[in-house]
Formats: structure tokens, sequence, C-alpha cells
């Protein structure tokens, strides 16, 4: 039904146009920290001994905001949370530019190990060079190594259809192990009383601001406008989208599907590498083979919360980085277990998928839903494609 | 509108809606619209695409609310929760595209969602079957209920759709552009179908923009145009132009003039081919054809015939299993879409949603959808110039009359009509040496077909060689020098376009001409 629409005001559907991007991500939020907070108050009913406190959940609330941005705001509590959202914001770009595309990438989480190591064993070889060579060298390595964690499950599905959240669960399990065998290993300190690998010295990040504020901190917000450009204004992100959105039109269209799965699933791991090289030149400097991160995972919910969107993804990440870095001063102030954020964050995903649910609740019939399209997660362009026979 | 007819006994209504109106944001989609139904009434509501019908009939069937006015059943308000709340009021919906399932049999297909009950645990199979048995008598269509939906005609599968809705006991059966996907053959079937309904008592509104048809079935003819009521007519007062200037508000021309044609060179020749679908089943099996520059080859066929996988074939969206293709003297066979379209191959697609757009994407970006990594659209192929984009979208926006809010607009957001109208505009825009035409004005009202219609001569006095595929045999007459009837996956048949007799081709199409002698399949020059 389409008789030409009467022109609304331009602020008035620029507003509308935020509304339904947005609606459904808050909405999410919301109703999460609702749930969190009745989770708080039955724990403490089952917890013997305690005098019943109501406003635990409001103190808990408060708690997790002061540690992650300070109370009033201060700049080392907010450098906390932004380098707890700088790899999840790397992680969340790579998951979210597979989406776009429309392939599930649950690989991150593999990818992200791999451009840990990468990066560690690119910056062993050069730690006693100037920094200018070294911490690029390291980036490529580490890069290099998620891109080519990403390239294995894209090239599978090109070549015969597998389809890549099958290959990227296994690959998961594939690069624990390796990490760990490379760390034990090759890597090893020899003599050092568990396995541990020597640091990176110069290929270090350097601290830019406040207690910890390093490097990856720009490298994760330049990512943000390098994908934006990428997906919005080249002919490579036009077919990257178009093959997401409509696999059939990408192919009518004349575009190379399986050029862009291998393509799009090599640049999904080398951001997720990416973020691998910044949580470990940023902050550890070296690693060890019980590093234990769910970044990669943590991601997944990122990139569904930002619908895809570069900026979408920022914001999602520095929720889900603020979170993270409030938390231990939740568990210590107000006595909640740091673990609520991960219930948050999962019941965040929960209230985003049950889209429709919500949809009908609040009655939003424009807005559109974290998840750009059900499709997403069961289309393949690659079985729609005939076999030569 | 009045509700009584001057000369006429009064009557108790069927259904009657009065002053309906739903706005949507920026859209008003029905503007106090009334509508009377009689009893034994088959009532035509006419309209272009995106004028208000399926809104009103949502309506109807409870899957919207209408913001003003109300529905009156046998002269009672009566407020429509939903669907199944439409049901148990006796109005059913058959909708263009079956809510059957293939791998279940008639009866199974009719029972879902209203079994009836021997006990509390198991279905009264022997009395439902009965019940279907006794309907299909009454109304001259016996069917077996235990054969499987998915083994029978297109035909007879709408039939079962208004054995569902008999079934259920319905007095108002609204169907939803019932011909759209049927042969004229099985048009004339149906009508004779709804005409015993109608006899019977029952009401039916028929949904439609096709003008003769509607002539010939209704008896009372409404049309709808931008959401408002635009006249009544009954068939006997009335003729095809009358309706279609109400339709779309100015005079059209509904055949366009073809003029003469002037073949020369041979540009596609198809020798042989064979072409398997996506099962592994051979659907096009061994196709001979020559399609010169400058003249239209129409393709009659009932819809699976093979004909898409022909077109996806020639386009480069198949690899055919055998055979040959050339395209001005060059061996084509097998080369990609990207290739054909850069050797001057356009194609507009049966399924727009599926192949010809990206609904989510907006109309400058659908525009460019085949071109975009060319100069100027793209700069040394990698990035994109989006001024040269948008301007290009603004010219064919206007050229083509692409009635769009801006060319920022989502594709998804604009009518079937003008969808299509982005994807011939995006293809039809350049010199081309083939033109493929699969379907090009399926579900398209009088005033898009008509612009469709003229722009498909235009390039073919420009000098492209056009093939043209269509279900609607009136389309393919029309515009077609020669007409090849494609049944079974083979040409079973080449007649002159301007000589070809409907009636006959009309039985080719069906049988494949094997109840008659079938005409060698040789080339008919055109005149």
């Amino acid at each position: 039904m389409t008789a030409p629409a009467a022109p609304v005001p331009r602020a008035r559907s620029l507003l509308r146009r935020l509304w339904a991007l947005t609606a459904q991500p808050l909405i999410a939020i919301v109703l999460a920290l609702l749930v969190g907070a009745v989770i708080i108050l039955a724990s403490e009913l089952v917890i013997p001994g305690q005098p019943f406190d109501p406003l635990l959940p409001a103190r808990a609330y408060i708690a997790l905001l002061q540690g992650a941005i300070g109370l009033p705001p201060a700049v080392n509590p907010i450098v906390g949370t932004l380098v707890a959202t700088a790899p999840l914001l790397l992680g969340g770009l790579s998951v979210g530019f597979g989406f776009k595309a429309g392939l599930f990438n649950i690989g991150a989480q593999g990818q992200f190990l791999m451009g840990a190591i990468g990066a560690v064993a690119a910056g062993i070889l050069v730690s006693s060079q100037p920094s200018s060579i070294a911490i690029p060298f390291a980036i490529a390595g580490g890069m290099l190594a998620g891109a080519i964690w990403g390239f294995i499950p894209g090239i599978l599905k090109a070549l015969s259809g597998a389809h890549e959240v099958v290959t990227t669960i296994m690959l998961n399990y594939v690069a624990i192990s390796l990490f760990a065998a490379i760390v034990a290993g090759p890597l090893a300190v020899p003599g050092a009383p568990s396995p541990i690998t020597p640091d990176v010295g110069n290929a270090a990040y350097p601290i830019l601001i406040g207690r910890g504020g390093h490097l990856g901190l720009l490298i994760a917000l330049g990512a943000v406008g390098v994908m934006g450009w990428l997906l919005y204004r080249t002919t490579f992100g036009f077919e990257v989208r178009t093959a997401g959105a409509n696999p059939d039109a990408a192919r009518y269209a004349g575009m190379r599907p399986r050029v862009l799965i291998v393509a799009t699933m090599a640049i999904c791991g080398a951001l997720a590498g990416l973020a691998g090289t910044g949580d470990v030149l940023g902050t550890q400097h070296h690693v060890t083979s019980s590093y234990g991160t769910t970044v990669g995972f943590d991601s997944i919910a990122v990139a569904l919360l930002g619908g895809s969107n570069p900026v979408g993804i920022l914001f999602a990440s520095l929720l889900f980085g603020a979170m993270r870095s409030g938390a231990s001063l939740m568990q210590i102030s107000a006595g909640i277990p740091a673990q609520l954020v991960d219930v948050l964050q999962a019941t965040i995903l929960l209230f985003l998928i049950a889209t429709p649910v919500l949809r009908r609740l609040f009655r939003l019939r424009g807005a559109k839903s974290g998840i750009d399209a059900p499709g997403t997660f069961t289309k393949t362009y690659v079985s729609g494609e005939p076999t030569p026979s | 509108m009045t509700t009584e007819v001057p000369g006429e006994p009064q009557q108790a209504l069927a259904l009657e809606m009065r002053g309906i109106t739903k706005r949507y944001p920026g859209v008003v989609a029905n503007d106090h619209i009334d509508l009377v139904v009689r009893p034994g009434e088959i009532h035509a509501l006419l309209g272009e695409n995106g004028a208000g019908k399926t809104t009103l009939m949502n309506i109807l069937y409870g899957l919207a609310r209408p913001d003003e006015g109300e529905i009156l059943l046998d002269g009672l308000p009566v407020r429509i929760s939903g669907p199944s709340d439409a049901i148990a009021r006796g109005i059913s919906m058959v909708h263009q595209h079956f809510m059957l399932v293939p791998v279940l049999s008639v009866a199974d297909n009719i029972l879902l969602g209203e079994e009836t009950m021997a006990n509390p645990v198991f279905i009264d199979q022997a009395e439902a079957r009965k019940r279907i048995r006794e309907l299909g008598r009454r109304f001259h269509f016996e069917i077996d209920p235990d054969v499987k939906v998915g083994s029978l005609s297109v035909g007879w599968q709408q039939r079962v759709e208004i054995l569902k809705a008999l079934y259920r006991q319905a007095r108002i059966l609204v169907l939803d552009e019932p011909t759209a996907v049927l042969t004229p053959q099985e048009t004339e079937e149906i009508f004779a179908v709804l005409r015993r309904l109608a006899a019977e008592g029952h009401s039916i509104v028929f949904i439609s923009h096709k003008l003769y048809e509607v002539l010939e079935i209704a008896d009372r003819i409404t049309v709808i145009r931008r959401g408002r009521v635009v006249g009544s007519r009954i068939p006997a007062e009335t003729d095809e132009d009358d309706l279609a200037e109400l339709m779309v508000g100015r005079e059209v021309q509904l055949i366009v003039d073809r003029g003469d044609s002037h073949p020369t060179d041979v540009a596609l020749k198809i020798e042989g081919l064979k072409v398997a679908d996506d099962r592994g089943s051979e659907v096009v099996r061994g196709v001979d054809l020559e399609v010169r520059a400058g003249e239209i080859l129409g393709i009659a066929g009932v819809a699976g015939n093979g004909q898409d996988e022909l077109v996806e074939a020639l386009i480069g969206l198949r690899k055919p299993s055998a055979g040959r293709v050339t395209l001005d003297g060059k061996d084509v066979t097998g080369k990609g879409p990207r290739h054909m379209n850069e050797a001057g191959v356009a194609f507009v697609p049966a399924d727009r949603h599926r192949f010809g757009l990206v609904l989510a994407f907006n109309v400058a970006d659908n525009l460019v959808l085949t071109s975009y990594y060319r100069s100027p659209y793209a700069r040394r192929g990698i990035l994109r110039n989006q001024t040269a984009i948008e301007a290009a979208a603004k010219k064919t926006t206007a050229a083509f009359d692409i009635r769009t809010p801006s060319v920022h607009s989502r594709a998804s957001r604009l009518s079937g009509g003008n969808q299509q109208k982005v994807v011939v505009g995006r293809e039809f825009d350049r010199k081309l040496s083939l033109l493929i035409l699969d379907q090009p004005t399926r579900g398209l009202d009088v005033g898009s077909i008509e612009f469709i219609h003229r722009r498909t001569i235009a390039q073919r006095d420009a000098g492209a060689a056009i093939l043209l595929v269509s279900a609607e045999l009136d389309e393919v007459l029309e515009l077609s020098d020669r007409i090849a009837v494609m049944f079974r996956g083979a040409v079973v048949a080449v007649v002159d376009g301007r000589t070809a007799d409907k009636n006959e081709v009309g039985l080719l199409m069906a049988t494949g001409g094997r109840d008659r002698t079938v005409p060698p399949p040789m080339e008919a020059q055109a005149s």
C-alpha cells in the first residue's frame, strides 16, 4: 500500500528512524536489567541469615555504574571500561561483518586466540627492535594468524558447502589446543615452572591515557571507521551486503559468492585476530597456557545487539565493556557476584532473539530487530548454486 | 455509493463495509471505502497494485484493524478480531499463494485446523471424507479425498482451497487474484465453479486487475484507486476501456500498437539445449530456437514447463547439461551472469523479489545492482561514487516513472508495479543485443503493463533481440512476432505471432499438441 507518502517533517522522520533502529536493543537492555533485579531479590531470599534489602538491586546497579565510569565520572574507571571494550568492539565488528554477508561466524573465539598467539610469536621475534617496527610487525602477525583461521572455514564453505557454523565451532576447539601446544612448546620460556611465553618487549602498545589506556583503543575505534567505509563506500562492501541481503540477487548481478565468502571470512578472522592482538600487546604482553577468555563468544552478543552496524556495535561493545569493567566493584561493594554480568548479557540476547514476542508486546511495527533477518542463520548461498555436473 | 439500489426490492445484504479507513504512517491505504455485497453475488474488486484492495480484504479477514468505519454481516455490525473469528463468521479467503501442504492428502489439508473428532483422540476420517465428497458433488468438482495435494495441478489445488472454505461453511468467499496462475482453460473451469457457488447463494469477492475476467465473471464491479472507491459498475454497462480509465485515472491503451518489426541477423541461437532443475531432473529437454535482432520471440507455456530453467541457463544462472548457446556468433554456453551482462544481455527475472531486487536496499542501489562496478558508479572499480549513483537514479526514476518518495527509499516500500519498473529501468537503460523478459508484467496493473510493453517495443525497434516468456497468453500474443509453445521442456510448435489463434495456442500449452497433429517446429518468418 504505497500511495505517495505525505512529507513528514525532517526532524520527526529522523527521530522515527532513530527510534526504529534503537527501540529493540534499548527495550532488551531495560528488560534484562529488570530480570537481573528480580534475580538479585530472589537470591536474597535463598541466602539465609541476611536481612532482606529491597533496594539491593539498585545498590548493585549503582556500584556497577561506579565501577564502570566512576561516581562522579573519573578518568581511570572510564579508561578501564575502554580497555575492556576494545576487544569486544573488534570482535563485534568481526561477527557483524560476517552477518552483513549472511555468514554466521561463531569462530571469533578461535580467531581471537590465534590472533593472540600470532601477535605474541611475531612480537617476540622483534621484541628488541624499535617500537615503530616491532608494533606493526606484531599486529600483522596477529591479524594474519586470525585471517588464516577465518580463511579455513571460508574456503571449506566455498568449495564444499560445509556450513560455517559447524566448521568454525570445530576450529574453536582446534584453536584452544593449538594455542596451548604452542605456548607450552616452541614459545615456552625454558625452565619456567608453568608454560609461559617471553615478553613481547618493544612490540607492546604504548600507554596513551590513564591507567592502562593503550594504543589498542585507538586502533579499535579506527576499525569502526574502516569497516563502515568498507561496507558502505566500496564496491566490495556493496557485494558483501548484497550477498548477505539476497544471495540470489547477488548471483544474478554477476557477483562471485564463493570469492565473497572466502574474502569475508578472512576479514572476519583478521578482525577477531586484531582483537586478540590488542589484548596481548596492550595488556598482557605475554600469554600463558591458561589464558582464558570469552571475548570471542561475547562478540556474537555485541554484534547482535549492535544490529551488525559498525556504529551500533561501538555502542553495544561500550555497554558490555562497562559491565565487565564495573563487575568487580559491584562484587566488592554490593556483594553481588560478578557473574551477574554474564546473566545480564545472556538475558539481553534472549530478549533480542525473542523479537517477534517483543514486537507484539510493545507494538513496534516498523522497528528493526537486532538480527537483520532470521534467514541469517539458515541462508547459505553456495547450496543454491548449481554444481557443475 | 448508496446501500439501496432504486427499483430493486430491498434485500438483506451479505456484507456491508461502511466508511472503512485505514492509515499507515504517511499513507492512507483505505479512505472511507464503502463496499456492499449481496447474497449470491460475485463482486469484483478492481484496482491497481497498491490501490488498497488487499488492505480492505485484510480488514475483512481480521488481519488488520480499521481506524474508522464498520463492517456489517447480514445487516448486523460485527467486530472481526482475527482470521479464526472471520472463518467462524463464514468469511473465507483463498490467497494467491495457496496455503496447502503438498505432502498431505486433500482430506488432510481440508481438515487441517478444523478437525472433526470422532472422539477426543482420533479424527473422524470417514465422516470428513463423506462431507468432502458431498461438497464436491454439489458443486460439480468431485475430487478424491485421498490423493496427495502435491500431485494435483494448480487449477485443482485451487479447488481444494475452495473446498476448504466450503467445508468451513463459508458464505462469503474472498479470492485474491485467483487466475494469476491458471491457464485460460483452467480459468474457465474455475469460473464455472464460482458461478455455481453464487447460484447456491454464496457471495464471492473477486480481487483482480484483469479487466476482461472481471467483465466476464462479476455481477458488480467496484473500482478502487489510491484508497478510494472511484466507481461502481455492472458489466453490461461498461467495457474494458472504461474500467481501465477508472482504475488508472487516465485513458489507457490496453493493447500497445506493436507496429512493424524489422528483424535482421540472428542474435541468439540455441541448439539442443538441455537444463536440469535444482533436483537434478532434466526440465529443458533439447530446445532449438533462434531470435533475430529486432524481433520479439514469445515463449508461451503453462508455468513450470521448463521456461524458468531455460532463461536461467541463457543468463548464466544455471549451467546447461548439453547444447550450445551462441550470441552474435560467439559461443556463450555456460558463461556466467557477469559475462552475459557485459555482452549486452539484459534480464528481467520472473521473481523480482528473489533475483531482481534487494528489497532491503534503497532504490538507487537497486538501480545499479548490475552495473555498480562500472564507471561512473565506481571509481577505479573499487570506490562507490555516491554522487553518480544518485544522479543516475534520479534520471532513471524520472524516465521510467518510478513512483517512490525518494531514491533513498527502500525497494520493499514500493508497490509491485514500481518495483518492477525499478528492474525494468535498470535493465532497459542501455543499448542491448539481447533482452530476456521472464513474466515481465506478472501481477502488475494495466497502467504499468502498458508502460512496460511500450518500452519493450522501443527496445525491439532499437535493434535488440527479445525473448519474452509469459504465462499470460494475451501478453505473448500482443507483443510477439513469433511464438514458441513450450510443453514439458520442449518447444512443441512455433507459430506466427500476428496470426496465431488464442485457442489453438492455449490448447498447445495445455496438451503439447498430443491430441492433434503437431505442426512441425519450423521457423515461421515474421511479416
